[in-house]
């Protein structure tokens, strides 16, 4: 039929340039072909601009293509002309839920560069936050895979738990997102008063509330039966795509550099790690909701042990970290989060490499996507969790 | 994990968080009836203070997205004194943050030596155009109005140090105040035993005269070698003379009226035991290297750990030498409370005591003229050196240690004569 | 040909009278009638929308709609003008007059359906003989405008949720008609009136206890109302819009008043279906089982009204319209949403055989009893 060459023509999921060819079954009047859909880069489930071509056959996916780079903002390359202060600034913004980690690895980076002493309630605050700071991430999650799959109610639930401790951790830091709380040896300034009162009630109240998401979500049988056996990743695939966090969790392998490499002082408490079974995106969503959790009851065991003491060091007028090079990795929210921080003695990293862990869990989304209806291709993008920032930087 | 409970409970207990939310408070803020509660910490708007910016531009250098326009022109102010010379001075043209550049860091106000940025919670300042949201430095001396006080600190937090400072000065008073009680304790003591004893009569009146002018060169010295001025060691040093002479006289006066107060032997104060560093604590080395520290780091530390000991051990050893004469006596209320009237080291009793005094004044330091030939205290630029001092300082003070010295001989030369 | 046709027409007519067939001549009902449907069309689905918003912002600790009128009631209003302020797209790929007329090939049904539904004693614009055989007919027309909608705008998404409407409306249009069926079977009448009437005068056999269908026919309720939903696109049922797959379904490409009159449709729709429940299953008017309105006297209490009965069952209806459309909300906050196919899988694995099974054993009750 005529139509087939017009298809091919406006076709939209080529790129300019790009070799496309339509597989056609059938023949005559029953010639059909399968359809390119273009998820994104503007589109509800994509959480930002990332795009996803995807070959269909029906409803069907037969492969699917991630297309990356349209928030591509050259991180790496802006943070080698900005000092280590402005760095802080910096990386906070490329996985902007959670601002404080990425800050927090790259201080901890300089610092072992320079092989600094960071204050015991540096170290302790530090842990605070960087677990509040994963609450707040896998709060934004949950509520937003349960959007994608049409509940609509726990996102709003989400983002009231959310505002409470936004407006906790923003009486400390001063800023709601992006903190920039860190500083090389130790934290800009200390807590202001009632905020270790406020967090331990924070944590008996946000652990109250999370029986609500169980009964709304967790226990509910239209998502077990949208999530139960959709998108499972085997832990042998999920480790050659580097996918971590909670995506690896749920495959049922307990990593988590809090335990498996303790930075801070995540080695003098208890850190449960929750595992799932079959990788699936019903485990995956049990990991996050195990992860908000743990992260509490470290937040409880963190307000027992911080102590009076110093919250930062006295530094040189401006930061040099010495030549040389170091690789400093840390569970942020989403997964491991990297630092290759090359310094020649400067006032500027030499080069600063992230190694994101969206980045490597968008990498199993082909893998993931093969062979599964639409909606389970939107349940599985909902539940391997990924910031668009944090891809592209 | 997996639910054991029978098919379709899931469903209900669903329906029953959302139903029960119903009768729960709304959690919305009515926003624009309604003001935002935020802490003093907020990062919303950037306050100048003009008065204190000195133009150093630190603030426009540091910015990670140069959003801070400053002009200045420099200004030559007349000297203050008749033949002196005149001074250039910034002058503040132009400063305008443009925010809608600014993305919120904080580090121009983190940079700020002078206090002149500050952070207010204030947020609404949205424009129609974005070519409004520069502002110039009269709308940022306007935030400056809305930026609240800093917020009181978390337990177990270090005092920032404005406070600290300010602690330590109110600690110091609560020492002088002490220390004046202790005083007026031993006077009231005084009273009463030249009650006792009648035949002392009016001598044993507790007024006891002391004529300033003179310096207690040993605190003068130690002041010096700390590095403060010349005339604040004199009038420090003075004083200390005052107070010195003060309880030599009124313990001279006890021994012959009561004869008890024999223990005056000041105990040192923890701080006068001065020890040399630059050895290390082996002890202390060796155990943090086994921690895994760092050379450099563990170094530091047993340098630290050393002379600690090291006072800890001088310190004992005063402590012992001071209790040996003071233990064949019974130790009286005055011998307890003498070394906290020690204590201070400059304060009240000079002060009341030195404007009654009518006598003239000797001869002071400053009245003597001592040119500086560029020769160098060698013992004090040896110490400073040990400090760690930079040649350049241990030298200077060195020089100025050694012009001192020279004065204070010339001084004494005099008063013999 | 045409003979026959009006004779049928005529034949469709029930016995009942309308409040709005005042005097002889043919002109002042015909306006009053459309005056009370276009009312129903309006404001009903209004009060509807305004239920919804609201009770979904107190179960998502919201306050819903507050500026707009007296506690945010005028909201629909004032996004209705809203609506018609926006500019009109048309995609340059689309099929532009099947574009322009899929919206109102979805929203006339709706209308349509209005025609027979009562919402009080003789408060009806008509009674048609074969009125539940005409409601179910009409309404499924819809979902012809919706499958119009997705394929002309030219777009995957649109495409794909006109293809999921058209295939939801197949399943699901089965176990709705065997529901009402059996509804139909118990009353003996498919008139809407009369099955009204005839839970009115219904007794459990052996007593003279009155009771509603609801109580016999509890599994067609639920079947009913699934299958409503269903029919309906409401979550977790809305896999055409599904918002975070599709985009917005069949209506991505809609703009303005087009898309308001989808809007429009769905709203219209959640009453539609709230008033056959409340006429199949609730008792219509009457306020409860066995109990007559005031001032009524024929068939159980519910016929021959004075003006305080009448009102009285109106807003008995409303009341129950209202009730189900707070179910469709409340099952809308709490549940995701369904799969396509597990949809069709409950649809026709699920539903329709116990459709079947309500339907047989009604009938053997009726045979018995």
């Amino acid at each position: 039929m005529s139509e087939l060459s017009t298809r091919e023509r406006i076709h939209p999921g080529t790129a300019p340039g790009e070799d496309y060819h339509l597989e056609i079954v059938g023949e005559g009047d029953f010639a059909t072909a399968d359809m390119t859909l273009s998820i994104g880069p503007a589109h509800p489930a994509t959480h930002g601009v990332f795009r996803i071509v995807l070959e269909m056959d029906g409803e069907r996916v037969r492969s699917a293509r991630p297309v990356i780079g349209y928030m591509h903002r050259g991180f790496e390359k802006l943070a080698e002309y900005r000092d280590y202060r402005q760095i802080m600034a910096l990386v906070n913004r490329h996985d902007w839920l959670s601002g404080f980690s990425n800050e927090l690895g790259v201080a901890l980076a300089v610092e072992q560069l320079m092989e600094f002493e960071v204050p015991d309630r540096a170290q302790w605050i530090r842990m605070l936050m960087a677990e509040w700071n994963r609450v707040l991430n896998h709060l934004m999650f949950v509520g937003s895979f349960a959007l994608e799959l049409g509940a609509i109610t726990p996102m709003f639930y989400a983002f009231r738990e959310r505002e409470d401790i936004q407006h906790m951790m923003e009486a400390a830091t001063g800023g709601r997102l992006h903190f920039t709380y860190n500083q090389v040896g130790g934290v800009k300034i200390d807590l202001p008063k009632g905020f270790l009162r406020t967090s331990a009630e924070l944590t008996t109240i946000t652990r109250k509330r999370l029986v609500d998401y169980r009964d709304l979500i967790l226990g509910n049988e239209i998502f077990q039966a949208r999530t139960k056996g959709v998108g499972a990743l085997p832990t042998d695939v999920a480790l050659s795509f580097g996918v971590t966090g909670p995506t690896l969790q749920a495959t049922g392998l307990p990593e988590d550099s809090r335990v498996t490499e303790p930075y801070l002082k995540y080695g003098e408490i208890d850190v449960p790690v929750p595992v799932g079974e079959n990788g699936d995106a019903f485990d995956r969503f049990f990991c996050l909701l195990g992860r908000i959790e743990a992260s509490l009851d470290i937040i409880d065991q963190v307000l027992d042990h911080i102590g009076p003491g110093p919250v930062n060091s006295k530094l040189p007028k401006m930061v040099k970290a010495p030549e040389g090079a170091t690789y400093v990795r840390t569970e942020n929210p989403l997964g491991q989060l990297g630092y290759w921080l090359e310094s020649d003695g400067g006032r500027t990293p030499w080069r600063l490499k992230m190694r994101t862990p969206s980045f490597s869990n968008v990498q199993a989304i082909p893998y993931l996507l093969e062979g599964v209806l639409v909606p389970d291709a939107v349940a599985v993008l909902g539940s391997v969790f990924f910031v668009v920032g944090d891809i592209d930087r | 994990m997996a639910t054991t409970s029978p098919p379709g409970v899931g469903l209900l207990k669903g329906l029953a968080v959302t139903i029960k939310h119903v009768f729960s408070r709304p959690s919305t803020q009515m926003y624009p009836k309604e003001r935002p509660d935020l802490p003093p910490r907020s990062r919303g708007v950037i306050a100048l203070m003009e008065e204190n910016c000195t133009v150093c531009m630190l603030c426009a250098r540091e910015c990670p997205d140069w959003c801070i326009y400053i002009d200045s022109h420099k200004e030559t102010v007349p000297p203050a004194k008749e033949g002196g010379r005149a001074r250039t001075r910034n002058v503040l043209d132009r400063f305008a943050i443009d925010f809608a550049l600014c993305m919120y860091c904080g580090i121009c106000v983190e940079v700020c030596p002078f206090d002149a940025l500050w952070w207010s919670p204030e947020f609404e300042y949205s424009e129609y155009s974005m070519g409004l949201l520069l502002h110039e430095k009269d709308k940022l001396r306007e935030w400056a109005d809305t930026v609240p006080p800093p917020p009181p600190l978390e337990e177990g937090a270090l005092p920032p140090a404005e406070v600290a400072d300010a602690i330590e000065k109110a600690a110091k008073q609560r020492e002088l105040a002490a220390a004046e009680e202790a005083e007026a304790a031993v006077q009231a003591e005084a009273t009463t035993g030249a009650a006792a004893a009648p035949a002392a009569g009016k001598k044993a009146e507790p007024e006891i005269e002391v004529t300033a002018g003179q310096i207690d060169q040993e605190t003068f010295d130690k002041l010096i070698a700390e590095g403060k001025s010349e005339r604040i060691a004199r009038s420090k040093a003075k004083a200390a003379w005052v107070k010195k002479e003060k309880a030599r006289l009124k313990a001279e006066m006890e021994a012959s009226g009561g004869g008890e107060a024999a223990a005056e032997a000041p105990a040192p104060k923890p701080a006068e035991v001065h020890v040399e560093a630059g050895q290390i604590d082996q002890e202390t080395y060796d155990q943090l290297i086994a921690e895994g520290k760092t050379e450099r780091m563990a170094r530091a530390k047993a340098k630290a750990a050393y002379v600690k000991k090291e006072k800890a051990r001088l310190r004992a050893e005063q402590a012992a030498a001071a209790a040996t004469p003071a233990a064949g006596t019974p130790a009286t209320a005055e011998t307890a409370e003498a070394p906290a009237a020690e204590a201070p080291a400059s304060g009240a009793p000079a002060t009341d005591a030195a404007p009654a005094s009518g006598a003239p004044a000797a001869k002071r330091l400053g009245d003597v003229h001592v040119e500086g030939t560029g020769e160098i205290d060698q013992e004090t630029f040896d110490r400073l050196i040990a400090e760690g001092k930079s040649e350049r300082i241990a030298r200077s003070k060195a020089k100025a240690a050694w012009v001192k010295k020279r004065k204070q001989e010339l001084l004494d030369q005099e008063g013999d004569a | 040909m045409i003979e026959l046709t009006s004779a049928s027409a005529t034949a469709f007519v029930a016995q009942a009278v309308s409040v709005f067939d005042v005097g002889d001549g043919f002109v002042v009902p015909l306006l009053l009638k459309l005056v009370f449907i276009l009312a129903m069309f309006f404001v009903v689905p209004i009060l509807g929308g305004y239920l919804e918003h609201k009770v979904m912002g107190r179960m998502q600790d919201r306050r819903g709609p507050v500026e707009a009128g007296p506690f945010g009631s005028l909201q629909l209003v004032a996004d209705g003008i809203k609506f018609i302020q926006k500019e009109d797209v048309i995609p340059r790929a689309a099929d532009p007059w099947v574009f322009a007329m899929a919206p109102g090939v979805a929203l006339v049904p709706v209308l349509l359906v209005l025609l027979v539904i009562p919402i009080g004693p003789g408060v009806f614009a008509l009674d048609l003989e074969l009125g539940l055989f005409y409601a179910l007919a009409i309404s499924s027309i819809s979902t012809l405008g919706i499958l119009m909608g997705g394929w002309a705008s030219a777009n995957k998404f649109s495409l794909l949720g006109g293809l999921r409407a058209a295939g939801q409306l197949i399943a699901y249009e089965l176990p709705l008609i065997l529901a009402a069926a059996a509804v139909a079977l118990q009353a003996g009448t498919l008139s809407l009136v009369g099955i009204v009437e005839a839970q009115a005068t219904f007794l459990i056999p052996g007593t003279d206890i009155n009771l509603w269908y609801l109580f016999p026919q509890l599994l067609g309720f639920g079947i009913f109302f699934l299958a409503a939903m269903a029919e309906l696109a409401r979550p977790p049922f809305d896999m055409p819009i599904a918002d975070s797959e599709l985009v917005f379904g069949y209506m991505t490409e809609y703009t303005g008043i087009k898309f308001a009159m989808f809007l429009l449709t769905e709203y219209a729709g959640m009453i539609v279906m709230g008033g056959l429940i409340a006429v199949l299953y609730l008792g219509g008017w009457q306020l409860l089982p066995g109990v007559p309105l005031p001032g009524c006297e024929g068939a159980g209490g519910i016929f021959d009204c004075g003006w305080q009965g009448q009102l009285l069952g109106v807003a008995v209806t409303l009341g129950k319209m209202m009730l189900i459309v707070f179910l469709f909300v409340w099952a809308r906050v709490t549940y995701p949403r369904l799969r396509e196919d597990q949809l069709q899988r409950m649809a026709w694995l699920v539903l329709v055989p116990l459709a079947l099974l309500n339907l047989a054993v009604i009938t053997v009750a009726k045979v018995v009893f």
